[in-house]
């Protein structure tokens, strides 16, 4: 029975991740979709403490990680457009600090989606020619934060039928560096660019003071890395992602705690889980990269099932990112990389060709 | 008056009962120094067990393709070289095990039962004040979360939110969604430990161990408790990212284990089937694979003083 409630409880959740990243795939299509597509009246935004000063919700989106102090509050990741209320509410049980950033780890919809009312109930803090020059629209808003790209991929023209995110979502502050850090509530915050990885604009954003770190889909724990290529991202990316995650992370007491993980999806982690995570991932990229390698067809690759001994825990046949459509993601990009060795003629296949 | 006052108050919290933690009853004592013994399963808890014996553990074709794919070599990673045994697993290695009990020192209620083990220098608590398990978006620790009653004398304890682990250190996989029913058992200075595993991604049927323990009459030296893990980097020169693992079909020592003994293939491999009486019929009847060669004899030193010197 015990076995039974587990699993249907962890199907459950992976089916409510997936709804949320099958609308938010679609995101950079805009959080409209979201609004059409899931009920979020009866969705309970879970609350977990990670610091004193850094909070973890969970809603029907991706993560979005609280960070308070003397300065205000930073978000990270708002969650789908429909939940902003629900969201700020939460928000406003940790502080009632003025919201002063907003950061996305990436262009998906469920990260993005609450961008504009939550920024809106915030303020930028500004002074002098900023707000001669601005007037109250320089504090109006919290600042919204990203990687160049993601504001690239949102003020792009939207494929045909679909909606633009609306102006007001969209990133007010970008980089294009290796990394953008600040100080705020008396402590560095450090948002890294991982370029080609989930998609081509993620960022990690660290709070070193607190040690905690919020990864955005660049480390879930529901589901196989979800490699969106059309939005930029690759297999090879993501795993040097995970890799610069683990390099960031210290454990504290044997191989746990330390530098707390918070993920794009999923449980609150540790440097540990990252590692299993990653182990994962290099493990199946490396056997279908040698199978690329021996010239095998991608059918031949899946009749391998190089994925078996993790499908019971991440994968799935059903939903928008399946455990076939990994593979295919994977085949594709070592085969685009590692292109197989044409097989050598045999003298007599030459002769009897110039025959 | 002060009768009154103290039946009202008996009254109120009577009323109030609902909402009061709920303390576990009292049962045997655990508190002391103790120390396995190792007579049961012998070969696999202290040698360790041999590469691709899986034999008695109820797993699936996904745990049977990762402990396929293991190579020994991953522990060697900087990352890897402080694992844990994770609590349904780390009372079956050599360890000194110390439990004691946290009491309210207002009410001498039982809050928790501690146990440190000297295996990694982990401590566990067990909540016996009825709290409730954390949410699914808690984080996992090596021990778990863990809650505790009595019945009777005996001792359960119900334990989730472990981190990945493994049934068997040969590469048997005991996935994050694993929960973990304990049964401990006091007859004077011996204590049986009995482990029922249940996990839903790599177990078809729940795995059952058990170990004992005998009480020290005596505290250890303070070092033979501690455990210090500090990484290094091992090998200097293997890329950074490298994920030791073989090809899942192609594990060189995957019939290493079953010639070395002379048991059937069919046995090695795990399943429930291999935990029943009835498995061993089919392994009469299976085929007994070639023994090893004989290794090699006559081998010549190529350091040191010749053979024939040595000692003078």
């Amino acid at each position: 029975m015990m076995r039974l409630q587990t699993s249907t409880s962890r199907k459950a959740r992976f089916l409510s991740v997936a709804a949320a990243l099958l609308v938010g795939a679609a995101l950079a299509v805009g959080t409209a979709i979201a609004q059409q597509n899931q009920n979020f009246d009866n969705v309970q935004i879970d609350t977990v403490k990670v610091r004193d000063n850094v909070y973890m919700l969970v809603g029907a989106g991706g993560n979005t990680t609280v960070f308070t102090g003397s300065d205000g509050i930073m978000v990270v990741d708002t969650q789908f457009a429909p939940l902003s209320t629900k969201i700020l509410s939460a928000i406003r049980a940790i502080s009632d600090g003025p919201i002063r950033y907003i950061v996305n780890t990436h262009v998906h919809g469920d990260h993005i989606g609450g961008n504009e009312s939550i920024s809106k109930a915030g303020h930028f803090r500004a002074g002098g020619n900023v707000v001669g020059d601005l007037g109250a629209a320089a504090t109006a808003t919290a600042a919204i934060i990203a990687h160049e790209n993601v504001l690239k991929r949102l003020s792009a023209d939207p494929p045909a039928g679909q909606p633009q995110v609306p102006f007001a979502a969209w990133p007010t502050e970008t980089y294009i560096t290796k990394k953008r850090e600040f100080l705020f509530n008396g402590e560095a915050v450090q948002i890294i660019h991982e370029p080609d990885a989930h998609t081509d604009g993620d960022s990690l954003v660290f709070f070193r003071k607190a040690d905690v770190l919020a990864t955005g889909d660049l480390f879930t724990t529901v589901m196989y890395p979800f490699i969106d290529a059309a939005n930029g991202g690759t297999i090879d990316g993501y795993i040097n992602a995970l890799n610069a995650i683990m390099d960031i992370t210290v454990a504290s007491n044997v191989n746990e705690g330390g530098t707390m993980v918070i993920p794009g999806h999923g449980r609150l982690s540790d440097e540990q889980d990252v590692t299993e995570y990653r182990n994962m991932a290099t493990i199946v990229r490396d056997r279908i990269k040698e199978y690329v390698k021996r010239g095998m067809t991608l059918e031949q690759v899946k009749a391998k099932k190089p994925t078996l001994d993790f499908d019971p825990r991440y994968g799935s046949d059903s939903g928008f990112w399946t455990t076939s459509m990994f593979v295919e993601t994977i085949y594709k990009q070592m085969v685009a990389a590692n292109p197989p060795a044409k097989p050598t003629q045999s003298k007599n296949q030459q002769k009897g060709k110039s025959e | 008056m002060t009768k009154l006052m103290s039946v009202i108050a008996l009254a109120a919290s009577l009323v109030a009962g609902a909402s009061l933690p709920a303390f576990a009853q009292a049962g045997a004592d655990f508190s002391g120094v103790w120390q396995p013994r190792y007579h049961e399963d012998q070969p696999d808890r202290i040698p360790g067990p041999e590469l691709t014996d899986y034999t008695g553990l109820p797993i699936n074709d996904s745990a049977r393709q990762y402990a396929n794919s293991w190579d020994p070599s991953r522990l060697t990673l900087p990352e890897e070289q402080c694992r844990v045994h994770v609590s349904p697993y780390i009372y079956r290695g050599p360890l000194n095990l110390r439990i004691w009990e946290d009491k309210d020192p207002k009410t001498q209620d039982l809050i928790a039962i501690k146990h440190y083990s000297s295996t990694f220098e982990q401590t566990r608590t067990i909540w016996m004040d009825g709290r409730p398990h954390p949410g699914p978006n808690a984080a996992h620790t090596w021990m778990g979360f863990s809650t505790g009653r009595y019945d009777g004398d005996m001792l359960i304890v119900e334990t989730t939110h472990l981190k990945k682990g493994w049934v068997r250190r040969n590469g048997v996989p005991m996935s994050d969604q694993a929960k973990m029913t304990e049964y401990m058992v006091r007859n004077g200075e011996v204590m049986t430990h009995i482990v029922v595993l249940v996990d839903p991604v790599y177990l078809t049927e729940p795995l059952v161990k058990s170990q004992d323990f005998v009480r020290s009459t005596r505290e250890l030296p303070a070092g033979t408790w501690l455990w210090v893990c500090d990484p290094v980097l091992e090998i200097a020169d293997r890329p950074e990212g490298d994920v030791p693992a073989y090809l899942p079909d192609e594990h060189p020592f995957k019939e290493e284990y079953a010639r070395r003994h002379q048991i059937p293939f069919v046995g090695i491999y795990g399943g429930a089937q291999t935990m029943y009486p009835e498995f061993q019929d089919v392994l009469k009847k299976a085929p007994i694979p070639p023994p090893l060669p004989q290794p090699q004899t006559g081998a010549q030193r190529v350091t040191g003083a010749p053979q024939g010197q040595q000692g003078r």
